[in-house]
């Protein structure tokens, strides 16, 4: 693959140290390259689709599952923490299966698409959100949940009040999910096929510079990958600090400067 | 006066703690009831039973179709949205038109004398303010009885003194009042009739005169002049 900035710099200089590829880094990022680039805008539109998909679900199945009581809830919730640890090339191998052209979804022709990239990472931060936020859903309504019970809400709707009053704890699992769906390499590997322009992302990009031994260059994509995460961990941070400065904060601290 | 509550040999379990056992009691409309013993004896438990938030393991519990009810715990808890929402928010799960229900709210702010605060965030108020605003939530709501656990216990004198004028003012409105204390003087200030819980039983259900000034049975009489003493 290439990148020019990067490639010229390369020809003019040996690289072969870990401080090297921080100096790599910084020359992707500031020569604008539009390679990388579009790479690092695919990963996040990849990983960012999934998210909103897979939170979409997650977060109204994590608050049932809250609230609820059923039998066999027990065994649910034993699948579902197992589900934690789904290793992202089985994810990524089911979901080809799947959308490959003899497999049920075959029709869909999403095989080596954006959109297979995205379902797999869907199926791979689904049991992560909804398992998530059960357990902060439970632990409210273990709390709380009575009081609202006591106003006249059911349990959809004391699963809803508690939803929404537990969002700014919930965005810290939206920032787990995506952690996990961007740092995955396995699913989009086998479902998107790594195409240069097409269904390279980041992940995808640091094992293919690694597997051609360009060390430097792979360090460097996955310390650029690190940058973006913490970008985003700062704009989160910056909305509970403007949160704050609105005056939502824990009554404790309320208290004690009152 | 109509019967509200009608218990009937009522045992509570938790698995295999009896929180509550063999109680029969009925409780009737405009009475002022104090719930009291020492801390396990029973009294939340009951205001739950009461209120239909658990349901007896054994035994019969009846309440009366009309005795519409609002809680009010020990620490309320406020949603993260303003003091106006908080109690809207009741009334709308109630089925009132929400923006009915912001009104109503705005109403219920003015009676316990809070509506300067109706656009503040409900975390933020200190606790005996909270806990007014909790009172305004339960009133809103039209209640015909208000059952509370322990109000005041973790509020301030002046909090306290605010809480129990409120609770006197819906009594003397015609309201049912149950409450549990710890507090003997707002027992003999807020009650009509004292019931004391000892281990899950009923062991003393007097009047209130009768109950600090007439005989009682061995446990109560120690747990008073604990208390007293």
């Amino acid at each position: 693959m290439g990148y020019p900035a990067y490639d010229t710099f390369h020809s003019l200089t040996r690289m072969n140290t870990f401080t090297d590829s921080l100096t790599t880094a910084f020359l992707l990022i500031t020569s604008f390259d539009s390679t990388l680039a579009g790479i690092v805008v695919r990963s996040l539109a990849v990983s960012g689709a999934a998210c909103v998909i897979a939170s979409g679900f997650g977060l109204l199945l994590g608050a049932w599952l809250g609230v609820s009581r059923f039998k066999g809830r027990g065994a649910v919730l034993a699948l579902l923490n197992t589900a934690l640890a789904l290793p992202s090339v089985v994810v990524g191998l089911v979901v080809y299966l799947l959308l490959s052209r003899s497999g049920p979804l075959g029709f869909l022709g999403w095989l080596f698409s954006f959109n297979a990239m995205v379902l797999a990472q869907t199926v791979l931060v689904l049991p992560v959100v909804t398992a998530l936020v059960r357990q902060t859903i439970e632990d409210a309504d273990r709390s709380h949940g009575e009081q609202f019970a006591s106003l006249g809400a059911g349990s959809f709707m004391r699963s809803l009040i508690l939803l929404w009053d537990e969002r700014y704890a919930l965005l810290t699992v939206l920032i787990a999910a995506f952690g996990r769906a961007i740092s995955e390499v396995g699913a989009v590997m086998v479902v998107g096929g790594n195409i240069d322009g097409f269904t390279r992302v980041m992940t995808t990009s640091i094992a293919l510079e690694t597997s051609k031994g360009d060390l430097p260059l792979a360090l460097a994509l996955g310390l650029l990958l690190l940058g973006v995460v913490l970008l985003l961990n700062g704009v989160i941070g910056l909305v509970k600090h403007w949160r704050e400065a609105l005056g939502d904060s824990q009554p404790e601290r309320v208290v004690a400067a009152t | 006066m109509t019967v509200l509550f009608n218990l009937q040999s009522a045992h509570v379990h938790y698995d295999k703690i009896h929180a509550l056992s063999d109680c029969t009691l009925q409780i009737r409309a405009g009475e002022q009831v104090a719930l009291i013993g020492s801390n396990g004896s029973g009294k939340s438990t009951l205001l739950r039973l009461l209120h239909g938030l658990i349901k007896p393991s054994v035994g019969v519990m009846s309440s009366s179709a009309s005795a519409r009810q609002a809680m009010l715990f020990q620490r309320p808890y406020m949603l993260r949205a303003s003091v106006q929402n908080n109690i809207a928010l009741s009334l709308w799960l109630r089925g009132t038109d929400w923006k009915q229900a912001r009104r109503d709210a705005l109403v219920a702010l003015e009676r316990v004398g809070l509506a300067d605060l109706a656009g503040r965030n409900a975390k933020a108020l200190s606790g005996g303010q909270q806990q007014r605003v909790a009172l305004a939530r339960a009133w809103a709501c039209k209640p015909a009885v208000v059952l509370l656990d322990e109000p005041t216990s973790s509020l301030d004198p002046s909090a306290k003194r605010e809480v129990e004028r409120l609770m006197h003012e819906f009594a003397g409105s015609g309201m049912t009042l149950i409450f549990s204390s710890h507090n003997l003087g707002q027992v003999k200030r807020l009650a009509s009739r004292v019931i004391y819980l000892e281990q899950g039983r009923v062991v003393a259900d007097l009047p209130t005169h009768d109950f600090f000034n007439g005989s009682l049975p061995a446990a109560a009489e120690n747990f008073l002049k604990g208390e007293l003493g």
